[in-house]
């Protein structure tokens, strides 16, 4: 995912003069030493000091860049919060962050380097947008409409390569979700990796004869509220997966709106209110924590079951 | 001296060598000091060390940090007469008091020592338009410490950024006026109120400049407390690092925070020696005289290849004088 991240940086590079990188010393980690190599000048090494890279993006915004602000999820995120909720988001500048080793796919760095929180975080921020790209060309994607989009951005990718949802190429409108399977008996909302799984899922399902909607909910916010409402009514249950806390992040939006909106049976799979751990491998780690293709087939079935 | 004398030879030596002093007064002085206990000669090394009644001691002689600076000579370059500026900034003195009193909060004493400082900027110096808030080559100012937005704002409206009547209506619900700046405010070049933000943002304002060929100054007000904030220096080791002379920082140094001293709560000084050690040019001047102000911003604008921070030593309303505070007042 941070590769295809890394090379869309350098197509956009070419599109946008004002566009600047910012990077707290982990271009190689990001893959914006693509970009540092192709324009030297518009790529700024802030140093390891996220929060003074977000107040340097602001002040890049506010006379007429266009700044993307990177690194790892959780310290841009959690260091970086208050900028960017007193600097950026406050005064609505045209910041972009951009970040990877997001959820548990930092796995070998353990819990200090995951990022289970980080969507709750920026969705409380007024005036910002969080979106959450399901593989390699719709992070591309993602990145392309939040750098034609006005305002701040969060977009969040993992560290790993994602199985590949987007066969023919993604498309991706900020704040309006994706279809992706059609379906009648539940709906899947997913993001992120778990957009992959979703699918898996809803095939396993198909093979016990139950129709499955599978939408990749890439943006959080603003949350498709039409396409939202639609899968409850059409399908009375709903099951959200995510690579991120069940606690405000996708789960914790869609379960927000449907309180409101419509009353529905539904589950969140996700990380629950725990930290991560260190492991040897991606996949080893999503199983132990139950995000799997399986994990979401059992919750989805059951919740069929208690349609209200 | 009756012990260990000649291990501290070597060092009172060297202090000799390098400050051209007779090393016979050295001897004379280390003795008087050790004699009152002031020092201690160490077992281990053959060093001196402070003893418990001179780090005090010491500790009340840095709180005499705030002293009067000395002035330049010189006339500086001013839009308007200096005697104009000092009358407009008398008159704004008093309106930012009444607007204080009037909100029934705000902070009274940290705007008032800001004043001076901002008044100038904007009204002798700064390249700006109040007609047209947005121009892309203005200079830009920052107020670090955005609880002095009553400054700032009485500022703005004696530009003529907002009408005279909206000072009256600070903090009120609905108004434009918040606690502190917003960037819906005309003139305000950046939101602050979260202390330690703006050089970051400053920084990033003239590299801005710099990549676009602009040649705007960008100014920010610090305030000598929110020097304690950590993120001010990770920006001025960034200030340095690009060499952003198109940047010049202002301390507020009044010498206080909410609750005391700023040598009290937590020592900033030697702070000239700090921005020194940071790759910074350091100026310092008083920043209760408008001329000294503009002077020093001349001496800033002509210093190439780093970042220049004017250190104004400033009195905060309710001491009579610098020094005021430490007496009480």
């Amino acid at each position: 995912m941070r590769e295809d991240f890394g090379k869309a940086l350098v197509t956009l590079g070419m599109e946008l003069e004002e566009l600047v990188v910012l990077d707290p010393d982990v271009s190689t980690s990001t893959r914006t030493c693509y970009f540092a190599e192709r324009f030297p000048d518009r790529f700024l090494n802030v140093g390891i000091s996220e929060q003074d890279m977000i107040g340097m993006a602001a002040g890049l915004a506010s006379t007429g860049m266009l700044p993307i602000a990177t690194g790892f999820a959780v310290f841009v995120v959690g260091r970086g919060w208050e900028q960017i909720r007193n600097t950026v988001a406050r005064q609505k500048l045209n910041v972009k962050i951009a970040v990877t080793h997001s959820g548990l796919s930092d796995h070998g760095d353990g819990p200090s380097h995951q990022s289970v929180e980080d969507v709750a975080l920026m969705r409380a921020i007024p005036n910002m947008t969080v979106v959450v790209p399901a593989d390699g060309p719709s992070a591309a994607e993602a990145l392309r409409a939040s750098a034609y989009h006005r305002g701040p951005v969060y977009m969040r990718l993992g560290r790993e390569g994602a199985p590949r949802v987007y066969l023919e190429g993604a498309e991706l409108s900020l704040g309006a979700a994706n279809l992706i399977r059609e379906g009648s008996d539940a709906t899947i909302i997913a993001n992120g990796i778990m957009v992959s799984m979703a699918l898996e899922a809803a095939e396993l399902l198909a093979e016990e004869g139950l129709d499955v909607r599978v939408i990749d909910m890439h943006t959080v916010k603003p949350l498709d509220l039409g396409c939202l409402e639609r899968a409850a009514r059409e399908t009375g249950a709903i099951v959200t997966a995510e690579e991120h806390s069940v606690i405000g992040g996708l789960g914790g939006a869609v379960s927000e709106a449907l309180a409101e909106l419509r009353p529905t049976a539904m589950r969140r799979i996700g990380v629950g209110d725990s930290f991560g751990t260190s492991s040897r491998t991606y996949w080893e780690l999503l199983e132990a924590y139950g995000l799997t293709p399986k994990a979401i087939a059992d919750a989805t079935r059951s919740t069929v079951g208690r349609r209200i | 001296m009756e012990v260990n004398s000649g291990r501290i030879t070597p060092l009172l030596s060297d202090v000799s060598e390098r400050n051209g002093k007779p090393l016979s007064t050295l001897k004379l002085n280390a003795k008087i000091l050790r004699e009152l206990n002031l020092i201690r000669y160490r077992e281990d090394s053959g060093g001196v060390e402070l003893s418990e009644l001179g780090r005090f001691v010491l500790d009340l002689l840095k709180e005499d940090y705030v002293r009067e600076p000395e002035r330049r000579a010189g006339d500086p370059t001013s839009r308007i007469p200096l005697g104009e500026l000092t009358r407009r900034i008398g008159a704004l003195r008093r309106r930012v008091l009444r607007m204080v009193e009037e909100a029934g909060s705000g902070h009274l004493s940290s705007s008032l020592s800001s004043l001076t400082i901002i008044a100038t900027l904007y009204l002798a110096k700064m390249r700006h338009d109040p007609k047209n808030p947005g121009w892309e080559l203005r200079d830009r100012f920052l107020l670090g410490k955005g609880h002095a937005a009553p400054a700032l704002y009485a500022v703005l409206a004696e530009c003529g950024y907002l009408p005279e009547g909206e000072l009256s209506r600070l903090g009120c619900l609905g108004g434009l006026l918040q606690g502190h700046p917003e960037a819906s405010i005309p003139g305000v070049d950046s939101a602050s109120g979260s202390l330690g933000q703006c050089l970051s943002i400053a920084n990033g304002m003239a590299l801005s400049g710099k990549m676009r060929g602009m040649d705007y100054r960008v100014y920010v007000l610090l305030g000598d407390g929110e020097l304690e904030e950590g993120q001010v220096w990770e920006a001025a080791m960034s200030s340095a690092k690009h060499r952003l002379d198109n940047l010049t920082a202002i301390v507020d140094r009044n010498g206080l925070q909410l609750t005391g001293p700023t040598e009290a709560v937590k020592p900033l000084e030697p702070l000239a020696d700090k921005w020194r050690a940071f790759g910074w040019k350091v100026l310092e001047a008083d920043g209760e005289d408008p001329r000294d102000i503009l002077l020093a911003l001349q001496e800033a604008e002509a210093v190439k290849g780093r970042p220049t921070v004017i250190i104004a030593s400033t009195v905060r309303a309710g001491s009579s004088s610098r020094k005021g505070w430490r007496r009480g007042l």
